[in-house]
């Protein structure tokens, strides 16, 4: 039981990384039907961003001896703001241009912009790995038997906080509301006035925000960074946001945590090797039964990658 | 297409056109048919056989520049002016010599030629389009081994344009049914022919190798067109971006059980093939991909993939068996995804798992994507350029996968289905002679 529960709160903690990604890409979807491929290595680009500001703000401070949670928090902040950028910048040149396109030609502009962006972090960093600053110190609290680093609250509760506030968000604002108009049609929308050149890069840049903010709860977990780590996890996140219906954003949520659960109780019962085979086929086994995910609706024939 | 971006885009099309006399080059070559490019390839490669090396010499070249002087030029910039000078003498000065001086004639030997039974003077030019390639490959060993996997490269492209060009279905699961193929036919060539370890002592003669070596490949084949039924039986239910994630699923099913196999390798991989599959024999492959894919796309199946591809309800309705047809296509493409992974593995003499990732899958549709969904044509010319330009790219290491997906972005937005999209493959039209202007 012990044992089980252990697990249960590291499921919780690496479902929160696909659930923050995973949203990124069904957001998108809601708006724009496509999928943005290159979503992985903007969670990877964040958390690179994160090791930079996090650097720049350990040296500024830490003369002046700041506490370890507030240059963590102000590192959050200002890592989400700077990603939503290059969020941006990508919808503005990749996507905008394509947006009449067949769909298959934006998800190969996706896969060739998220190619783009892992050569240039080579460029920049190199190959190697790169070490994550600790921002908090490592503290282990035993209850009941259960070890609970203080590490896995912080990233779960503002993981939780995070999808908290996208949901206020979308629910109770003006911006929100136009997104969820603009989900429902975007045909007819543009024409109330509601541009959807003014709110597809809001997606983008909410998306990559999400993402920068998993990269560097990534970080703090993980304390390793190499360039490639957005394909594993993107690509992962990316069948999340699928699991959970198309454009639905709880079911994004959801199935990002159901996949952290299936993930680390195969690795609890199985050999870990045998991790992403029992994973997938049991994804492979859902959407053969239910193949338009949990919460998506069922589909027409006519729509296409 | 915005516009203003055409316009300019046309205007400087039009200019460059105006300034180096494009229209003029292109009319100087009109009146050649393809047998007169073969000749002048053909006295170009002769050339560069018999005197290629002094030549080179002469111009201060290290060596005779292997892929038409590109990776000399990058790497050493100073050596430009010899390269282009090598590559102007060797190639463009026999093309030219032949168009200007020999149309004519090769076009009255095209007509004759034109007058036997198409699959005779198909057969005779391929054999000299083989005899052009082979005395190019022979120079050096890197152009052996970078033309062994651009024909490879060309049965994936034409096999995953079946299943995403003419079907319409976003397949991912290319690399997995490749692996399924390399990993089944390594198997077959290793039990029978290899001393290992593993499957103990080689159950025939070495020589009986290249005799039995296509049987391998059909195997590889016949289990990647089996496994595919797991991404095909789905797909009666599921399209889009589900059959998509079904088809990941199912390559990352794949990649995960041969890592986990110790009986073969595991994530150590697999080596020890005998290097079967030389350079006749990918030519021979890959010419019957071709052929055989061309008739399978315009035959009823064929047509009836693009049915589906355009309306699944319409097509059921006229009485095509849509289920049916997305069986036998998901088959045939793995058929020939599995036949190029046995090739692939017999190349390179090794195949490891990580081979078969994403990395790979994205290669291969860029290539489908670049070169144009549902034409032959254009998978070959995307395979092609794809492969010359990743290999002559190569001096510049990093900046080589910025350049590429920049162009492919490019196309993407000026011609979102690729650079010859929707065109009919017509070896009659390729081959016939022109026309005396």
């Amino acid at each position: 039981m012990e044992y089980f529960l252990q697990n249960f709160i590291n499921a919780l903690q690496w479902g929160s990384f696909y659930a923050l990604i995973a949203l990124g890409y069904s957001m998108v979807y809601s708006i724009l039907m496509l999928f943005n491929f290159a979503h992985g290595d903007i969670f990877m680009s964040g958390a690179y961003i994160g090791f930079c500001i996090a650097s720049l703000f350990i040296f500024l401070f830490g003369g002046v001896g700041a506490p370890g949670w507030l240059v963590m928090i102000l590192t959050i902040i200002v890592s989400m703001f700077l990603t939503s950028f290059i969020g941006v910048l990508i919808e503005k040149i990749g996507y905008r241009p394509l947006r009449n396109a067949p769909r298959a030609s934006a998800a190969i502009t996706g896969l060739m912009i998220g190619i783009i962006l892992e050569t240039s972090n080579i460029a920049i960093f190199g190959t190697k790995r790169i070490a994550f600053p600790p921002l908090v110190e490592t503290v282990t609290y035993n209850i009941a038997g259960i070890f609970i680093t203080n590490k896995k609250i912080i990233i779960v509760a503002i993981s939780l906080f995070l999808m908290a506030g996208l949901h206020f968000f979308i629910e109770k604002t003006k911006w929100g509301m136009a997104m969820r108009a603009m989900s429902y049609d975007f045909f007819i929308v543009p024409l109330m006035g509601v541009s959807l050149n003014v709110i597809a890069p809001l997606t983008f840049a909410i998306g990559s925000a999400l993402a920068a903010a998993a990269g560097i709860l990534y970080g703090l977990a993980y304390p390793v960074l190499d360039p490639y780590m957005g394909i594993l996890l993107g690509w992962k996140a990316f069948v999340a946001a699928i699991l959970g219906g198309r454009g639905s954003i709880l079911g994004a949520a959801l199935a990002g945590f159901l996949l952290g659960f299936i993930e680390i109780f195969t690795a609890m019962i199985f050999p870990s090797t045998l991790r992403d085979l029992i994973a997938y086929s049991i994804i492979l086994i859902i959407l053969t039964i239910r193949p338009h995910g949990f919460f998506g609706k069922a589909h027409s024939s006519s729509l296409r990658l | 297409m915005q516009p203003r971006y055409f316009a300019t885009f046309y205007l400087n099309y039009k200019n460059m056109k105006r300034i180096i006399g494009f229209k003029k080059i292109l009319g100087f070559f009109s009146a050649m048919p393809a047998l007169g490019w073969l000749f002048g390839f053909f006295s170009a490669v002769i050339i560069e056989y018999l005197i290629g090396n002094n030549i080179a010499w002469l111009l201060g070249l290290p060596k005779i520049p292997v892929l038409f002087g590109f990776l000399i030029m990058l790497k050493k910039p100073l050596l430009i002016p010899g390269a282009l000078a090598y590559i102007i003498i060797v190639y463009l000065l026999p093309l030219t010599l032949t168009a200007r001086f020999f149309s004519g004639k090769i076009n009255k030997l095209a007509a004759k030629l034109y007058k036997l039974p198409p699959p005779v003077y198909t057969v005779f030019y391929l054999i000299f389009l083989y005899i052009i390639i082979d005395i190019w490959a022979g120079m050096s060993d890197y152009r052996i081994v970078t033309l062994k996997l651009t024909f490879i490269a060309i049965i994936l492209t034409l096999s995953l344009n079946v299943i995403n060009g003419y079907m319409g279905e976003f397949s991912c699961s290319h690399t997995g049914f490749m692996a399924l193929g390399a990993y089944f036919a390594s198997t077959v060539t290793l039990i029978l022919f290899t001393n290992d370890k593993l499957f103990g002592e080689a159950l025939l003669p070495s020589y009986l190798a290249p005799f039995l070596f296509p049987i391998a490949l059909i195997i590889g084949g016949i289990a990647a067109a089996l496994g595919s039924l797991l991404v095909a039986i789905p797909s009666f239910r599921t399209r889009g971006d589900y059959l998509a994630i079904i088809s990941l699923a199912f390559m990352f099913i794949v990649k995960s059980l041969i890592e986990n196999l110790e009986v073969l390798g595991g994530a150590r991989g697999m080596g020890g093939q005998h290097p079967l599959a030389n350079l006749p024999t990918v030519f021979i492959w890959t010419i019957l991909s071709i052929w055989i894919i061309n008739n399978f796309v315009t035959s009823i199946i064929g047509k009836a993939t693009n049915a589906v591809r355009d309306n699944e309800t319409a097509a059921n309705a006229m009485t095509i068996n849509t289920r049916r047809t997305k069986i036998v296509t998901f088959m045939f493409a793995a058929f020939w995804a599995g036949v190029a992974g046995g090739l692939f593995a017999h190349v390179l003499c090794y195949v490891n798992p990580g081979t078969f990732g994403i990395k790979k899958l994205a290669e291969i549709f860029t290539m489908v994507y670049f070169g144009g969904l549902n034409s032959i044509v254009g998978s070959i010319i995307g395979a092609v350029a794809f492969n010359l330009a990743s290999e002559a790219l190569r001096p510049l290491e990093l900046f080589k996968w910025i350049i590429i997906p920049v162009i492919m972005i490019l196309i993407m937005i000026y011609r979102p289905t690729g650079l010859v999209a929707f065109k009919e493959f017509d070896i009659k039209k390729i081959l016939a002679p022109k026309g005396d202007k």
